[in-house]
């Protein structure tokens, strides 16, 4: 199976762990990614916090290079990047006036018609039931919180993906691989990344009602498929614990989890530089 | 309503691509919000503002900064309306204005060091991004407390390889970006 493939600049940067990850779980099922050339950063919040017309020419310019390339789908694993790319990309099919006028600004022709998909529409793509065929481990080790952030489910208009109060897309597939996710409240409550940098307080509040309503709720662990939830969730950790977080609260991309059902170890998926580490029960199953 | 407050309220329309009239003050977008608690002008208010012309107050409140973009607001609104969107439309007007609230220049800086990046680099560099935000926030502010926390969490995240001095792989076309963003006409 092939996909059009936008690493976003999380991945070639701060969250290089998650592209390890993401490139050794699919090269296990056979999945080959076709990189865009010569992407550009898709604006993220910046973009449409401070101009509206630039959000969807970043994300516009990098649909155009897909079409050139005759790609019929891309996949971004950043929820900001495919939410973005797909925002752009709905917004171009409906209004020729905005295609006309993309195509001048990003000087390539772009209609908007290349098939947007976040990680876990791959994994569906590729089947849940295929995935638990080649499975070689069971993960009955992990307690997921399964963890969908904001982007992955909304806004719900232009992502029509799973439920966005209460998606169950990860939890379905980490079933089907042996792990016992469990029943949550904080699913598609903001961990805060976006404001990791700028308002600590703030964040460590977020960051900590998560955490603990997941160790509540009988968690071991947390189970994401956003690179700034990640990053937030593990590297904020330390003020969650200021705030009474009790236990250390292991945070795994999605792709770990299915990578180590897929036989990959913790060094082919690039676990080991967590702020709070791995324990070895998780490593070894 | 007089006709420059009509006025006022059609940019925000524009911008974020919603009619503002079908906002019926329900409240549904304030108590979803995460950041409803800390914002001195919660959602529900903001569009209110929008309503009634009230752009300046909006864009210049605290809130649009403590803002995630998390879309609870637009996601669960009973009428549709792209509340995130305004949002995002007030933020624009409080930075083409000059009408940001002085207390979220940390925010704002932030927004826009990541923004001049990406139009020098094509993609974000996060070292070099974070070293203008942080210099530039610091000489604005003089906030030796955040200086001394930035300086103190970085050598973890080199560590970790969170930060690295390398730029995974250059956007070949680099002027290309730039004209996207001039074309834009983009204010950093």
């Amino acid at each position: 199976m092939k996909f059009g493939y936008y690493p976003g600049c999380a991945l070639h940067g701060s969250s290089s762990d998650y592209e390890s990850s993401v490139r050794a779980c699919l090269g296990k099922l056979d999945v080959q990614l076709e990189e865009l050339q010569d992407w550009i950063c898709c604006g993220a919040t910046a973009a449409h916090s401070i101009n509206h017309k630039l959000a969807t020419a970043l994300p516009a310019r990098n649909l155009g290079i897909a079409e050139k390339m005759q790609l019929t789908n891309l996949f971004a694993p950043c929820p900001m990047c495919s939410m973005e790319l797909k925002k752009a990309s709905d917004a171009l099919q409906t209004s020729e006036e905005l295609r006309a006028e993309m195509t001048q600004i990003v000087e390539t022709p772009v209609q908007g018609s290349v098939e947007v998909l976040n990680l876990i529409q791959v994994f569906q793509q590729v089947g849940y039931d295929k995935i638990a065929e080649v499975a070689t481990k069971k993960l009955d080790v992990f307690k997921p919180a399964c963890y969908y952030g904001c982007l992955l489910t909304r806004p719900p208009k232009t992502l029509k993906f799973d439920d966005p109060e209460d998606p169950v897309s990860m939890d379905e597939l980490l079933k089907k691989l042996g792990a016992q996710p469990v029943e949550w409240n904080c699913k598609t409550v903001c961990c805060g990344g976006g404001l990791t940098l700028c308002d600590e307080a703030g964040v460590a509040a977020m960051t900590y009602r998560i955490l603990q309503n997941a160790v509540d709720s009988g968690a071991n662990c947390v189970v994401v498929a956003c690179p700034m939830c990640e990053v937030n969730l593990d590297m904020r950790q330390a003020d969650a614990k200021k705030l009474g977080l009790s236990v250390d609260v292991p945070i795994f991309y999605l792709t770990d989890l299915v990578g180590f059902a897929l036989g990959l170890d913790a060094k082919a998926l690039d676990v080991n530089r967590r702020f709070v580490s791995i324990p070895q029960e998780m490593k070894n199953i | 309503m007089t006709l420059a407050k009509q006025d006022k309220s059609a940019r925000v329309e524009a911008l974020a691509n919603t009619r503002l009239s079908d906002c019926y003050q329900c409240g549904k977008c304030t108590a979803g919000c995460p950041r409803g608690d800390v914002m001195d002008m919660p959602p529900t208010r903001v569009m209110r503002a929008a309503q009634i012309g009230a752009i300046d107050q909006a864009a210049g409140s605290l809130a649009v900064w403590q803002c995630l973009s998390c879309l609870t607001c637009t996601a669960r609104c009973p009428k549709s309306v792209e509340v995130a969107g305004v949002m995002d439309a007030m933020r624009q007007i409080g930075v083409e204005d000059n009408l940001t609230n002085p207390a979220a220049v940390k925010v704002v800086e932030f927004q826009k060091a990541f923004l001049r990046n990406v139009r020098r680099n094509g993609r974000t560099n996060e070292t070099e991004m974070a070293t203008d935000f942080e210099a530039r926030y610091f000489f604005r502010r003089f906030d030796v407390v955040n200086a001394l926390k930035t300086g103190m969490l970085a050598p973890k995240m080199l560590a970790r390889k969170k930060l690295e001095f390398k730029l995974g792989s250059p956007v070949k076309d680099k002027a290309l970006v730039k004209r996207i963003f001039d074309k834009c006409d983009v204010k950093l």
